[in-house]
């Protein structure tokens, strides 16, 4: 049986500061949730309190259907990855995978067949019987998943497992990491600060800021329709653009009208029928557009579509990633970024005909900050 | 651990490089002598026979080679009125330090263990006060140890003495072990946790062995504070029941007879034998531990 977590209202205070501000989450059994947020949003905490590390302030936890607020680490049925990897290094790799069998005087048979099967799956075989010492990142990396893999708990915690790798190997391991929870089946909580690997990897993803949860919904949801301004500037590499401006209906149809500097006339950004239905703040409402930089490109580079609006802007900067290339250029004070193809690209300084498809636009509250 | 190289380093050439390296060496040579002359003045000195140290100067080798200043030294000198030598009172001397060196690491890796590993409120006052005996003038505590020691029973015994260095040690070995485990990684002992180990399976299974190189450096501190004790040796004990400082003391001090300076000299080296015995055979564990050891949590 695979088991769910439940939090219900969990608070934490560290020394009178309060870092965890009354959280609600439901995790279904099997599923991949990422809990991802800038450092200091109380991501950590959290996943130590499921795991027992960390006492709770007060709420409940569920695992599998029982309460274990006051139930210690060991007796959770999770297994825990350490950003550290936090292998024990006087013990050799096969020592370190069985540690966790020995303090529970598993038989030595089963150790061994639970130690073939997953040195074979996480190819570690070849050095069970060195040191963590003698190891690289990545290799300590596998060694410290065995060691959560070979008991088999129903559930497994992950706390930035990937931060210290390089870049390539966390891209090699965050697909491995996919592929075991395909394979398993088993209920993952996995903690990062990296929004490319939370979107990657997770079936829903708890997006946290401040000690609380801003957003729990598949990565889709997320990025498509954040609830507010910090999920949306959060989510996405480049960030979203956020253009401040306030509402108007020249005639009858809302557009957003944001200065755009320099004595030029103010650009008027139509909105899509299905955002201008709901619409009914009225005329002069403080309103931020959010436009994420692939939906702004060279004007007649896309096949052309509705709710398109065209501006023209000087190029300021230019970055070529290789696949794409940001161009970054200004409205009034803000500065913004357009993707566009690398055959697209101009020179800086030259004038710029851009497309903004504006039915993926988003547009927010200015005071609040959440989505209208 | 990688090491760096610095034999490589390019360094500057010329006669003024060559004079000064010339001047440099010259200045080290000086402080060799001036550590190693009095060591080889005594053990010249312990293998000589008296006549040949009143006839000759302090600093001429032996003629022949005399080794009976040492076994006087070791089996017959008079300490007070009893003429066994050392050897009984080496003997002491290891009957105290072996289980005090013992008691007090294996409570200071404790101590330090569960102040930084298993935190609790008030740890850092607790550490606070613990180090506050750090400081302690030992004289402070002669007579409240005396009463204490009387009331246990254990006045003038080699156990009370052990029981005596085992509390005035324990304020630097929890120092030693506390600022060793403070750079070891939490995230080790949480995943100990989460693997099912409690505070004494973590404590002997994960932690101690990770400590070796603490260990080394607190055993060497203790076993020559303890071995090279004079003050609670002398205070807490009574004849028989004396440490070889306090022997070698009567031996040397004794205001009978002619002063036997070869003996002295041979009893002083015993004295000073095992502690020297110990900064070589740890040395080398110490500097293997620190090396098999690093690895960063």
């Amino acid at each position: 049986m695979v088991s769910g977590i439940k939090l219900e209202n969990v608070h934490k205070s560290f020394g009178g500061n309060e870092v965890i501000k009354g959280i609600d989450l439901e995790i279904e059994p099997g599923e991949f949730v990422v809990l991802v947020g800038p450092s200091g949003c109380g991501k950590s905490t959290l996943l130590n309190m499921i795991a027992g590390l960390e006492t709770l302030g007060s709420g409940h936890i569920h695992i599998g259907g029982n309460i274990v607020d006051d139930i210690p680490p060991r007796d959770r049925d999770i297994a825990m990855v350490f950003q550290s990897y936090a292998l024990y290094p006087t013990k050799t790799v096969r020592e370190n995978i069985t540690f966790g069998m020995q303090t529970r005087r598993i038989p030595k048979d089963l150790q061994k067949s639970a130690v073939e099967e997953f040195s074979t799956l996480l190819q570690i075989h070849a050095y069970l019987d060195r040191k963590p010492g003698q190891l690289s990142g990545g290799q300590r990396q596998r060694v410290a998943m065995g060691r959560a893999l070979v008991r088999k708990p129903e559930v497994f915690l992950f706390d930035e497992p990937l931060s210290n790798l390089d870049a390539k190997l966390r891209i090699e391991m965050r697909t491995e990491i996919k592929k075991l929870h395909q394979r398993l089946g088993k209920t993952i909580v996995y903690v990062t600060h990296d929004q490319i690997e939370a979107m990657t990897l997770a079936s829903r993803i708890a997006v946290m800021d401040n000690g609380h949860v801003r957003q729990f919904a598949d990565p889709t949801t997320i990025y498509e329709h954040p609830v507010d301004l910090f999920v949306a500037g959060f989510m996405g590499s480049p960030p979203m653009n956020m253009l401040p401006g306030c509402l108007r209906r020249p005639d009858g149809r809302p557009v957003v009208e944001a200065p755009a500097g320099g004595g030029a006339d103010a650009l008027h950004f139509p909105l899509p029928d299905r955002l201008a239905a709901r619409l009914d703040q009225p005329d002069g409402h403080q309103v931020v557009l959010g436009l994420r930089p692939e939906t702004i490109f060279r004007a007649g580079s896309e096949l052309p579509g509705e709710d398109r609006f065209t501006l023209n802007r000087p190029v300021s900067v230019v970055e070529p990633t290789g696949p794409d290339t940001m161009i970054v250029f200004e409205i009034g004070e803000t500065e913004l970024i357009a993707r566009v193809r690398p055959e697209d690209a101009a020179e800086p300084g030259t004038p710029f005909e851009f497309e903004v498809d504006m039915a993926k636009a988003k547009l927010f509250d200015a005071k609040t900050g959440l989505h209208l | 651990m990688k090491e760096r190289r610095i034999s490589g380093i390019v360094q500057r050439r010329g006669p003024r490089h060559v004079l000064m390296r010339g001047l440099l060496f010259a200045i080290l040579l000086l402080f060799c002598a001036y550590y190693l002359v009095p060591l080889v003045v005594m053990i010249s000195t312990s293998l000589k026979s008296l006549a040949e140290i009143r006839e000759g100067s302090l600093l001429s080798l032996p003629q022949t080679l005399d080794f009976s200043a040492w076994t006087k030294a070791w089996s017959a000198a008079c300490v007070g009125v009893r003429c066994d030598g050392l050897a009984p009172y080496v003997w002491n001397s290891v009957l105290m330090t072996v289980p005090a060196v013992a008691i007090s690491t294996f409570l200071g890796a404790l101590n330090g263990y569960a102040l930084t590993k298993w935190r609790f409120p008030g740890a850092d006052w607790i550490f606070a006060l613990v180090l506050f005996g750090a400081f302690i003038p030992f004289q402070v505590v002669l007579l409240p140890m005396a009463r204490t020691l009387g009331f246990l029973g254990l006045a003038g015994t080699v156990p009370g003495l052990i029981l005596v260095h085992s509390v005035y040690g324990l304020a630097f070995t929890t120092l030693f072990f506390r600022n060793f485990f403070i750079g070891v990684s939490n995230g080790i002992v949480q995943a100990a946790m989460v693997d099912g180990a409690g505070f004494f399976g973590i404590f002997f299974r994960v932690v101690l062995p990770m400590s070796i190189p603490a260990i080394v450096v607190t055993v060497i501190w203790q076993f020559t504070q303890i071995w090279n004790d004079f003050l609670f040796g002398v205070a807490f004990t009574i004849g028989d029941s004396n440490p070889v400082t306090v022997a070698l003391n009567n031996v040397v001090n004794t205001s009978t007879g002619v002063k036997q300076y070869n003996v002295d000299m041979a009893a002083a080296i015993i004295a000073g034998l095992p502690t020297l015995a110990v900064y070589v055979i740890a040395g080398a564990y110490f500097v293997r531990g620190l090396s098999a050891g690093a690895i960063k949590g």
